[in-house]
């Protein structure tokens, strides 16, 4: 009798120690990111902050341990498409993560919806995205949401005539429509829609096009990276002198650009969702934490990653470590939380982040350039979804 | 309008500039080196470190960007490139897109995958209106810097000693060791110098074209169309390429934007179905 | 003169004609390799989404070693087939076109053919150095008019094509078994068919005309319609293999129409060995496999890794340049070396070996002496134990 339970004890104390090797209790995430080629700062940035997350808030959740394993995908959506079908299969992840551009992100949709595996986009921000598959959910941004709020505030604020200028991609073609709609719904006109191919050495002759145009404003969507260079030549060719403001989403004065701008890029209005300097608790501990640990800026697209991480533990948590894909995708509609950007929640009916859109302008603070916030637009959800 | 052919030539100097190593190299020393935007990168690189963190004055920090590269050339030459001579044009590829790749993870780590902005001092930035034409200062001095180095570069192969060595190891290396000449030195030297020149060109050029560790793979294409399009066997060749191209990529994307991409590869094709050894060569190239 | 005095006195003919034979073959390590695939499909369930890709690369390869190997044609634009017949597969299945794999894979090739067939004008003339900017600048402007153009999508992609099942039986599935069958089979039979091209009369006299053009045109051959015949050969092999990768990813992007493509299948067909079919396959094995692995390991710098290879392998042949490089890389893993001080010490070898090289090349020439000695010793007793027996 004693011996039986002995060994019994023996047993659970063995099944105690063995569980957290058992492959049941490990929760994996994949997350494939561009860390090499033209968008590599993007993966650089969210596996940051993704790891910081980790660092900050442990590995264990819900009595799971999560492991996430990094891939880069160069911001080849063929590739893309492969490793995430590898991380589904054979990897057997739980979560699908990251996709730094939108053609990445609609490759692995199907993917999401054929597996059940939930698909956090912590970059694309192309609209039609969440709509590709019920099991996408995303904590980066759509270029609507900005587009809409800047135009909004350039209505108000005396602007008539603008000229867009956008990198020719979905991304640039959704920044374009909706600035342009929301500007022609408030009576004001746009002389000229420039698109600019995606691979671009040179601005000069678009700038000097636009500047022909002699418009209010200047409307510039350039993915970020590329916003260094443009900003730059936009002062060169003195378009500031002749009275143009420069507006637009985030992504041309990227916090992790920014400081080695120079002046030029002072006094540059856009609408965004994240600033490095936005002014929470929350935010500046993030932002020491983030430099003290990697020795650059965060920007807006490492709070997506921050973000996403957020929504996985906090869905796994509901769920109380069940991996089910609908039901974590059923626990993340409607979550809310405070984000280094500020309050978000994910819409429960379209899976897509709902966030505050700030206005933001260029200045010099303590001899460093941030994007200073001056006003507030309070949850928006995403026009694109919306509109219909 | 002007302006835009102002702008246009302003490119196409740039883009002389840092083709031109290529150029000779690929011209005169026969050899492919694709890795040859991993030097101007290099320049880049140095000027940034110079003026941003180190604070000395922009103008100051070109002429030693050149001769950094020109070092870093240098003992690349001496090392690992004078092995690779006498390979085949397709073996040359491989190992020079090697060091390309090895180049863009090395800076991508080193400096950060993010773009480099280099501090340009006030004199230069802004425009001048000259009778109505907006004159960007800075690329007045691309104009500037990269003519006189026309100039001295022509007359140093044309009308130096060292050029007529240069073109005599280049003819029949054999011959010219018989007759005295130092081929190696020769050839280390011009590579350092076409090294260099590439150099001072990727540290002109961060402002306009951008400078990221991806910046070798993204501008290949385009030292490959300046020099094909001119052809290898003159400098003026080109020079007048990159010109044409500079000033029908910018004037492209000023009048027909949606076609602007198509442009430069058009010019490309066709100058090549017409001329298939370039535009100003002498067409005995083997 | 009659007809019969033109043709070369008998013997020659059947010298030729056995020879031929003689390529024509099939050699053991031939068998052993292609067994070797197919346990594949049976030994590496896990693997088959890379095999896939490892299948439809070795296809574009095998495509670009017929112009460069055989007829002598460089080209850094290849993609442009690829990426023509990966479009061509997708719209025709996104549109209900063609629904059938099979005939839309068929289809694709013959598009892309055509393709072939018209730009081969261009790379008729020219020097190397030309060739490979007229093929560049092809694939850019396909590259940007399939940017511009709305029926492809433009830069995100073709998306939402869904495929049939294969011969309307086999469907493609999740873990990509089919997907692997189906490309391997392809594979196969265009393998073969080309096999029977690089063997023929027209094979042997692609090759007079890559050694010696102007000697090839002297003794008769009609060197620019050999060269157009087998442009548009390959052609359509490339646009087979762009169509399969559509198919088997169900999508496609501008990416198939890269630069970036048309170099690496340049690098893989150079890596495998040049006018020999299985270099372009082995290269393509090698090559996927190496970066799979070194993207694994080291997903942010592993370009660094693969650069070293390459360059090792040109500076010390390929087996024993490989072997340094993954000497270096072994030592800079095991001894946990952080990256910056790997890049110092990789750069500072770089430059011991290479002003060591000559040492270097006698020691190694000297094992290479060594292992085929060796060799026949092994080889000699080999055949002389039957006979004692």
């Amino acid at each position: 009798m004693l011996r039986r339970d002995m060994m019994l004890g023996a047993a659970a104390l063995a099944a105690i120690f063995a569980s957290p090797a058992t492959a049941q209790d490990t929760v994996k995430i994949g997350l494939i990111v561009p860390m090499t080629g033209q968008q590599a700062s993007t993966g650089k940035q969210i596996d940051a902050a993704v790891k910081l997350y980790q660092q900050q808030h442990g590995t264990t959740v819900a009595g799971k341990k999560v492991e996430v394993i990094l891939k880069d995908d160069g911001a080849v959506p063929d590739n893309t498409k492969r490793i995430a079908q590898e991380l589904i299969v054979n990897d057997k992840v739980n979560f699908i993560a990251g996709f730094g551009v939108t053609p990445a992100a609609l490759a692995a949709a199907p993917l999401a919806t054929q597996a059940k595996v939930p698909l956090i986009v912590m970059a694309a921000g192309t609209s039609i995205i969440t709509e590709r598959s019920p099991y996408i959910a995303r904590t980066s941004f759509t270029l609507a949401q900005s587009s809409v709020i800047i135009a909004d505030w350039a209505l108000k604020n005396n602007i008539k005539k603008a000229v867009t200028m956008v990198s020719d991609y979905a991304p640039g073609a959704d920044a374009e429509k909706f600035f342009s709609d929301r500007i022609k719904a408030g009576g004001g006109e746009i002389v000229s829609a420039i698109r600019v191919p995606l691979a671009n050495p040179d601005f000069a002759p678009f700038l000097q096009r636009a500047a022909d145009a002699k418009p209010d404003a200047l409307f510039i969507f350039v993915p970020s990276g590329q916003g260094g260079t443009f900003v730059r030549q936009f002062t060169e060719r003195g378009l500031d002198k002749a009275g143009i403001k420069l507006i637009g989403p985030g992504d041309v004065t990227d916090d992790d650009l920014l400081p080695g701008m120079g002046d030029a890029v002072i006094g540059t209005v856009t609408a965004h969702m994240y600033s490095a300097s936005h002014p929470s608790k929350m935010n500046k501990d993030y932002v020491t934490a983030f430099e003290k640990a990697y020795n650059f800026r965060p920007n807006f697209m490492s709070v997506g990653g921050y973000d996403g991480m957020h929504l996985i533990y906090e869905a796994l948590k509901k769920t109380n470590g069940d991996t089910d894909g609908d039901k974590l995708i059923a626990a993340m509609k409607g979550m809310k939380w405070e984000s280094p950007r500020g309050p978000i929640s994910i819409d429960p009916d379209t899976r897509d982040i709902v966030q505050n859109i700030y206005i933001r302008k260029v200045e010099k603070v303590n001899g460093q350039l941030y994007n200073q916030e001056f006003a507030t637009f309070e949850a928006v959800k995403d026009p694109g979804k919306t509109a219909k | 309008m002007l302006t835009i052919l102002f702008d246009g030539i302003a490119y196409g100097m740039l883009l002389f500039v840092v083709s031109c190593g290529l150029a000779v190299t690929l011209g005169l020393m026969n050899f492919v080196n694709l890795a040859h935007g991993a030097f101007a990168m290099a320049g880049g690189y140095i000027t940034v470190i110079l003026v941003n963190r180190l604070g000395l004055p922009f103008l100051a920090s070109l002429p030693l960007a050149f001769a950094f590269t020109a070092i870093i050339g240098a003992v690349f030459e001496r090392t690992l490139y004078v092995h690779v001579y006498t390979k085949s044009h397709l073996e040359q590829v491989l190992f020079t897109i090697g060091l390309v790749f090895m180049s863009v993870a090395a800076v991508d780590y080193v400096m950060g995958s993010q773009q480099q902005f280099v501090s340009i001092p006030s004199y230069l930035q802004g425009q001048i209106n000259f009778f109505g034409v907006g004159i960007g200062r800075y690329r007045l001095l691309i104009i500037l810097v990269c003519g006189l180095l026309t100039v001295a570069l022509q007359f140093a192969l044309a009308s130096t000693r060292f050029g007529a060595r240069l073109r005599a190891a280049v003819d029949d290396a054999r011959v010219a060791r018989g007759l005295g000449i130092n081929v190696n030195a020769v050839f280390a030297i011009t590579f350092a110098v076409g090294s260099g020149l590439a150099g001072l060109g990727g540290a002109l050029g961060a402002e306009i074209l951008g400078l990221d560790p991806h910046f070798p793979l993204k501008f290949l294409i385009y030292f490959l169309i300046v020099v094909t399009v001119g052809g290898t066997s003159s400098i003026t060749g080109p020079f007048i390429a990159s010109l044409v191209l500079g000033i029908g990529d910018v004037a492209g994307k000023y009048y027909v934007p949606q076609f602007g991409s198509f442009v430069i590869y058009t010019i490309m094709i066709v100058v090549l179905i017409w001329r298939p050894q370039g535009l100003f060569s002498r067409a005995v190239a083997k | 003169m009659s007809a019969l005095a033109s043709l070369p006195p008998k013997p020659l003919v059947a010298t030729a004609a056995a020879s031929l034979a003689s390529r024509a073959r099939w050699k053991p390590a031939e068998i052993a390799f292609w067994l070797a695939t197919v346990a594949s499909i049976f030994l590496l369930p896990s693997k088959h989404l890379i095999l896939t890709e490892i299948a439809i690369l070795g296809l574009f390869a095998l495509s670009l070693d017929l112009i460069l190997g055989y007829a002598g044609i460089v080209s850094l634009g290849h993609a442009a087939f690829f990426g023509f017949g990966a479009y061509a597969a997708g719209i025709l299945a996104k549109y209900g076109i063609i629904k059938e794999p099979v005939l839309a894979l068929l289809a694709s090739g013959v598009l892309a053919a055509a393709l072939g067939f018209v730009t081969s004008f261009l790379v008729l003339r020219g020097s190397d150095l030309t060739r490979l900017m007229v093929t560049l600048g092809v694939a850019l402007v396909l590259r940007e008019i399939a940017n511009q153009l709305d029926i492809t999508g433009g830069a995100d992609g073709l998306q939402g094509v869904v495929m049939e099942p294969i011969l309307g039986h086999f469907p493609f599935d999740m873990f990509g078994r089919t997907a692997y069958i189906y490309s391997l089979v392809t594979l196969f039979v265009l393998f073969l068919i080309a096999r029977r091209i690089v063997n023929s009369p027209f094979g042997l006299s692609l090759r007079s005309i890559k050694g010696n053009p102007l000697r090839a045109a002297a003794i008769g051959i009609h060197v620019n319609g050999r060269l157009v015949t087998i442009y548009t050969i390959a052609a359509a092999y490339a646009g087979i293999a762009g169509a399969l990768l559509t198919q088997s990813t169900q999508f496609a992007s501008l990416s198939v129409l890269d630069f970036e493509r048309s170099a690496d299948v340049m690098l893989i067909v150079i890596i495998g060995g040049t006018g020999y079919l299985y270099g372009g396959l082995i290269g393509a094995v090698l090559f996927k496999l190496v970066q799979d692995y070194l993207a694994n390991v080291n997903p942010q710098y592993w370009q660094f890794w693969l650069g070293l290879i390459l360059v090792m392998m040109i500076m010390f042949g390929r087996v024993y340049g490989a072997i340094m490089a993954a000497l270096i890389f072994a030592i800079c893993t095991w001894t946990r070396l952080p990256f910056m001080q790997s890049i110092v010490f990789t750069l500072v070898v770089l430059a011991v070996l290479g002003i060591a090289r000559p040492q270097i090349l006698a020691v190694t020439s000297r094992i290479t002496e060594r292992a085929a000695a060796i060799q026949t010793r092994l080889r000699a007793r080999l055949a002389r134990k039957p006979a004692e027996r």
